[in-house]
């Protein structure tokens, strides 16, 4: 399985570009949020989400391009990548649906988050330890603002609870991703830059089922097994539409033709 | 946007920094208290603007009736003499 995922970008590239096409990506997903909340005030809500992501995506891609040397801006890779060569989880690639499914990956994503931003805070890589201590404060607040809309939507009406609960379900068969370890990400945990994403599962289903508890609903089953991996550039087929949206701008004026914003 | 009817409104409060009091910003709706600090945060301390927020439900502020403005405000624009500017400042005491 392990020689799946040969790449020759170096290992650290690899991890931080994939943090920060994590934070990008579900950052785009609350953007589409916007002017389509249940209400002015989650409206709101939604883009100050957006924001955090799309500032930590920023740093990350910015610190990617810089460990990668070969010129690259965080603009560059945002904007100028295709699919394939996005290195975040299926998780926060897919669509939104409504309000309970965007509700359940928050909570999954922020917790998950947390734990790796937590550990992240000591690492060895300068970078990676400040940046983590800075958006753990912003992530502190997605894992509340998740945490607090699932136990209301799971408590609320049959319906609400009965969407936030499909949103666990139907999302359930991406999670054993997020703590899938290959062989560079191990050595870079063992040097103390990265985290071992692996390691992270036990605090993780401990939060959720606390949560989830709390809200009255059910702790889906199973695992799922995804046809492809992020490290070899396979996605789900939502990755493409969102990046036709995400790159519209830049693709059709190219600053590199002259366009200037 | 629906079914903002149920939702109660809620009136913001915000302090800028300690040692300062909190000052009326405006107000959310929400369906709890604990979602009326969040949108509260969301929707006015963006920009920093403070370091505390209270909310109180619109519907437990008791307020004065317009209609006895008059009575309630009115005599006290005639009693100018309330007001500490009849007495000579030494210069030594500087702006107060």
């Amino acid at each position: 399985m392990a020689a799946v995922y040969q790449s020759e970008a170096s290992p650290l590239y690899q991890y931080v570009l994939g943090l920060g096409d994590d934070a990008l990506v579900l950052g785009q997903r609350w953007c589409e949020w916007l002017s389509k909340g249940p209400n002015l005030e989650l409206d709101i809500a939604s883009s100050n989400l957006a924001l955090d992501l799309l500032g930590q995506a920023e740093l990350l891609l910015g610190y990617a391009a810089e460990v990668e040397g070969k010129g690259r801006t965080a603009d560059d890779l945002a904007y100028l990548r295709d699919a394939h060569d996005f290195r975040n989880h299926w998780l926060v690639e897919q669509p939104n649906d409504n309000w309970g499914v965007s509700i359940a990956r928050m909570l999954m994503f922020s917790l998950y988050q947390y734990h790796r931003l937590e550990a992240l805070t000591k690492s060895r890589d300068t970078f990676l330890s400040e940046f983590a201590s800075k958006a753990l404060k912003e992530v502190t607040y997605h894992r509340r603002f998740s945490a607090e809309w699932t136990i209301r939507l799971g408590q609320g009406t049959e319906e609400s609870s009965r969407r936030v609960q499909k949103g666990f379900n139907d999302l359930w068969r991406f999670v054993p991703e997020l703590f899938e370890t290959i062989e560079s990400e191990h050595a870079l945990a063992e040097e103390g830059v990265a985290v071992a994403s692996v390691d992270l599962r036990g605090s993780w289903e401990a939060d959720l089922d606390q949560v989830l508890e709390q809200a009255g609903l059910v702790k889906p089953e199973g695992t799922g097994r995804l046809m492809g991996s992020r490290h070899n550039g396979h996605h789900s087929e939502h990755l493409g539409m969102l990046l036709c949206e995400l790159q519209y701008l830049q693709r059709a004026y190219p600053s590199s033709a002259g366009a200037n914003w | 946007m629906s079914k903002t009817t149920d939702w109660d409104l809620y009136e913001v409060f915000v302090r800028s920094k300690r040692g300062l009091s909190h000052k009326h910003v405006g107000s959310v709706h929400a369906a709890d208290g604990r979602m009326a600090i969040e949108n509260a945060r969301d929707l006015y301390t963006r920009r920093s603007e403070g370091e505390s927020v209270w909310v109180i439900p619109a519907k437990q502020i008791i307020a004065s009736d317009p209609a006895e403005g008059d009575a309630l405000f009115g005599p006290a624009s005639e009693k100018v003499y309330r007001h500490p500017t009849f007495y000579d400042i030494p210069d030594e005491v500087g702006k107060m």
